[in-house]
C-alpha cells in the first residue's frame, strides 16, 4: 500500500507537470465534443486524434487520448437528457429517463446527476485500477501462448453472451471480423494472404478504418437522412441543482453502476455500452417502483451515466496490465503506445512507472476538469448542437476521412473505412452488432499466432490447452459461456438478457 | 423472406468463397497448421453459423419491413467518399474537401451559396492548417500546389 501511495505520488508529479496537465484538459475538452456531437463516438474522435499525438511524448499522448475515452463519457448524457440523441452509444439507456426529465423541466437536476455520478465512478474506479492493474501484470507473468489464447477466446465468447442481440448473430460478426485480421502476412510462415497484390494489405487491415467505418461513417449514413433533430432546451445554472429527494435517489444507482460498470468494463466487449444496458436493467429491477421508469426516474439516469463511465476505467486494467484490448478504443490506444516504442503488458507497470502511474493520475485530474466542464459549461457544449445536422455531417465525414488517411498515409485506409461504412450501415439494418466484428479484428493476429505457437511449444498436441490450469479454467469459463449462452436458444426458454429487457431480434 | 434469411446466405456464401479463396495457401496438418489452417476454420465456423441463421429465422422481420427511406442521402455520402478515395491524392487535400462539401452542402443538402462557400472554405483550408501546419501531419497538396 505505500508502495502504492508512492507511486501514485510519482504519478501527481507528472500528472500536474504543466504540459500533461494541458494535454489532459485538452482531451478533456475535445472528448466532451465528441460525446456531444451526434455521430461522432469515442472511437471516432480518438483515431482523429491519434496522428495528433505521434508529436508528443507517450504520456502526453496517452493522457490526451484517454482524456478524450472518458470524456465523451461524460458529454455523450448532455445530448442524450437535452435532445433525446445519443451523443455516443452508451448514452442510450440515459435517453429514456433523461429526456423524460426534461420534458418535465428537471433538465438540470439530470444533467448534474448525470455529472456527479461520472465523476464518483470515474474517481472510484480509477482507484480500483490503480490496485487492480499491478497484481494482474505480476499474475499475466505467468502467461505463456496457451494462456493468451484461451484468454482472447473466453474474451470473444463473452462479448457474445453479453451483447444484446442475437447471440448467433454476434459470434458470426465475431467470426466475420477474426477472418477480415487473416488478411495480410502471414506471422508464422511470411505468405501475403488474401492480399490481391494490394501491397498496403501486407499489414493487414487496420483498426481505425475499420471501426471510423463501422462505427462513424455507417452512423452518418443512417441518421442524415433523418428528419432535423428536436430543438434543444438550454437549462440555466441556478436549475443545476437536484433536491435532496432526487439525491437520495440516486445515490445507490450511483454506487451499484460504478462497481458493475467497473466489473464489466474489464471484460472483452463494448463494456460502456453493455455496463449502461445492464445498470439500467438492475436499477429497473431493484427498484420499489418500477413504473416510474420511462417516465423521467432519476436512478434511469444516475445508474448507467456512473456504469458507463467506471466501464471506461475498466476497460484499462486488461490493456494495461495484460496487453490485451478489451475493445476497438483501447486496441487503438495501444497502437498509439507503440508508436511511442511502448508495449502494454505485464512488464510496462516495472519498466515504465512513470507513464503508467501519470496515466492514473491523470484521470484523477481528467475527473475533476470533467466535473467543472460539464456543469457550469454546459449551455456552451449545447450551442455546438445548434449547428444544423445538414452542415455538421458534411463536416463530420470530412474529419472522418482526414482521420483515417492521417493514421498511415494511405488512401487504400479511405477505400477500407468507405467499404466498412457500407457494410455497417447495412448490418445495423439487419439488427447485427458491429462491435463484434472490430473486437475480432483486432484479436484475430494475437489469436492465431498464440494458437499455432502453443501447437509448436507441444509438437502438435491440442493438450497444451487443456495440460496447463490457466488455460484450463479459462477454456471450461468460456464453454459454460457458450453453453449458457445457446440454452435459451435451443430450450426456447428466456435467459437473462431477456429478463432484464435488453435482447432484440428473433430471441424474443 | 426474412432478414436473417438473407443474412444466413450472404453469410454462407462469403464462407464458402473464403475457403475456395484458400487454396492458394498450404493447408498444412492437423497438429502442424499452416497458413490457410486458420482461414478455414473460422470460414467454416461461419458457414455453420449462416446455415443456423437459414433455418432458424422464422420469427426475424420480412425484408419488406426495413425502411430505407434515408438511402439517397447515404448513396450521396459514400459517393463523396469513394470520391475522396480517388481524387485527395491526386487533386490534393484542400480541392478534394472542397468538393466534396461543395457536393453535399449545395447539392445534396441545397443549402445556400454563403453557407456552402463558407463552410466548404473554411473546413477545407481551416483543417488543412490545424493537421499539416500545426499538427505537422502530412496531408497531400495535389498538382496545384494547392
Amino acid at each position: 500500500m505505500v508502495e502504492t501511495l508512492h507511486n501514485l505520488y510519482i504519478g501527481f508529479a507528472v500528472a500536474l507537470s504543466p504540459n500533461v496537465l494541458l494535454y489532459a484538459f485538452v482531451g478533456c475538452v475535445i472528448g466532451t465534443l465528441v460525446g456531444v456531437l451526434p455521430g461522432v463516438g469515442p472511437l471516432a474522435g480518438i483515431s482523429l486524434l491519434l496522428p495528433a499525438s505521434f508529436g508528443l511524448d507517450a504520456t502526453s499522448a496517452i493522457v490526451l487520448l484517454a482524456g478524450i475515452y472518458y470524456g465523451a463519457m461524460y458529454g455523450g448524457s448532455t445530448t442524450s437528457i437535452l435532445m433525446r440523441i445519443p451523443g455516443e452509444a452508451a448514452s442510450v439507456m440515459t435517453c429514456i429517463d433523461g429526456y423524460e426529465m426534461t420534458r418535465k423541466g428537471r433538465a438540470g437536476a439530470a444533467l448534474a446527476v448525470a455529472a456527479v455520478g461520472s465523476y464518483v465512478a470515474g474517481t472510484v474506479s480509477v482507484v480500483a485500477l490503480m490496485l487492480l492493474a499491478p497484481p494482474l501484470a505480476s499474475f499475466a507473468l505467468r502467461f505463456g501462448p496457451p494462456e493468451y489464447f484461451a484468454l482472447l477466446l473466453l474474451g470473444l465468447l463473452m462479448l457474445a453472451y453479453m451483447s444484446g442481440g442475437s447471440i448467433l448473430k454476434s459470434l458470426a460478426m465475431a467470426t466475420l471480423g477474426l477472418l477480415l485480421g487473416m488478411i495480410g502476412i502471414d506471422p508464422m510462415t511470411g505468405f501475403f494472404r488474401f492480399s490481391y497484390g494490394l501491397m498496403e494489405l501486407g499489414d493487414g487491415i487496420g483498426v481505425v478504418p475499420v471501426a471510423v467505418g463501422l462505427f462513424g461513417l455507417s452512423e452518418i449514413l443512417l441518421t442524415a437522412g433523418q428528419p432535423t433533430p428536436p430543438e434543444v432546451k438550454k437549462p440555466r445554472l441556478r436549475e443545476l441543482l437536484p433536491t435532496r429527494e432526487e439525491w437520495r435517489a440516486s445515490l445507490w444507482p450511483i454506487g451499484r453502476g460504478t462497481v458493475l460498470g467497473f466489473l464489466i468494463g474489464i471484460i472483452p466487449g463494448s463494456a460502456h455500452i453493455i455496463s449502461s444496458f445492464v445498470s439500467y436493467a438492475v436499477e429497473r429491477r431493484l427498484s420499489k417502483h418500477p413504473e416510474r421508469f420511462g417516465q423521467g426516474a432519476i436512478e434511469g439516469v444516475a445508474g448507467p451515466e456512473s456504469a458507463n463511465n467506471s466501464a471506461t476505467s475498466g476497460a484499462f486494467v486488461p490493456m494495461l496490465a495484460l496487453g490485451v484490448p478489451s475493445g476497438p478504443i483501447p486496441a487503438v490506444m495501444i497502437a498509439a503506445m507503440m508508436v511511442h516504442g511502448i508495449s502494454p503488458g505485464p512488464l510496462l507497470i516495472a519498466q515504465q512507472p512513470e507513464l503508467f502511474w501519470g496515466f492514473i493520475a491523470s484521470m484523477y485530474v481528467g475527473n475533476v476538469v470533467l466535473l467543472i466542464l460539464n456543469l457550469p459549461l454546459v449551455g456552451i457544449f449545447v450551442n455546438v448542437l445548434k449547428v444544423p445536422y445538414p452542415l455538421l455531417y458534411p463536416s463530420i465525414l470530412i474529419f472522418c476521412v482526414l482521420g483515417v488517411y492521417a493514421v498511415n498515409g494511405s488512401i487504400v485506409d479511405v477505400g477500407i473505412m468507405t467499404v466498412m461504412g457500407a457494410l455497417g450501415y447495412v448490418l445495423r439494418k439487419f439488427d447485427f452488432e458491429t462491435a463484434p466484428v472490430v473486437l475480432g479484428l483486432i484479436l484475430a493476429p494475437m489469436m492465431e499466432m498464440s494458437f499455432r505457437q502453443s501447437l509448436s511449444m507441444s509438437s502438435g498436441s491440442y493438450h497444451i490447452f487443456v495440460n496447463r490450469p490457466i488455460a484450463l479454467v479459462m477454456l471450461v469459463v468460456g464453454l459454460a459461456l457458450l453453453v449458457l449462452s445457446l440454452a435459451p436458444w435451443l430450450m426456447k426458454t428466456l435467459d437473462w438478457r431477456q429478463r432484464f429487457g435488453l435482447a432484440s431480434g428473433q430471441e424474443k | 423472406m426474412t432478414t436473417d434469411r438473407l443474412s444466413g446466405a450472404v453469410l454462407v456464401v462469403f464462407a464458402l468463397l473464403v475457403i475456395f479463396e484458400s487454396r492458394h495457401y498450404p493447408l498444412g496438418t492437423f497438429r502442424l497448421p499452416g497458413p490457410a489452417f486458420v482461414p478455414i476454420l473460422l470460414a467454416s465456423l461461419l458457414l455453420i453459423f449462416g446455415i443456423l441463421l437459414l433455418f432458424t429465422s422464422g420469427r426475424a422481420p420480412r425484408l419488406s419491413s426495413i425502411s430505407w427511406s434515408e438511402w439517397r442521402h447515404a448513396a450521396a455520402i459514400l459517393a463523396a467518399s469513394v470520391f475522396a478515395v480517388f481524387a485527395t491524392e491526386r487533386l490534393g487535400y484542400r480541392l478534394t474537401v472542397l468538393l466534396m462539401l461543395g457536393f453535399l452542402i449545395k447539392v445534396v443538402e441545397r443549402r445556400g451559396w454563403m453557407q456552402t462557400v463558407g463552410l466548404a472554405f473554411g473546413l477545407a483550408f481551416g483543417s488543412f492548417y490545424l493537421f499539416y501546419t500545426l499538427l505537422r501531419v502530412p496531408l497531400p497538396e495535389g498538382p496545384f500546389g494547392f
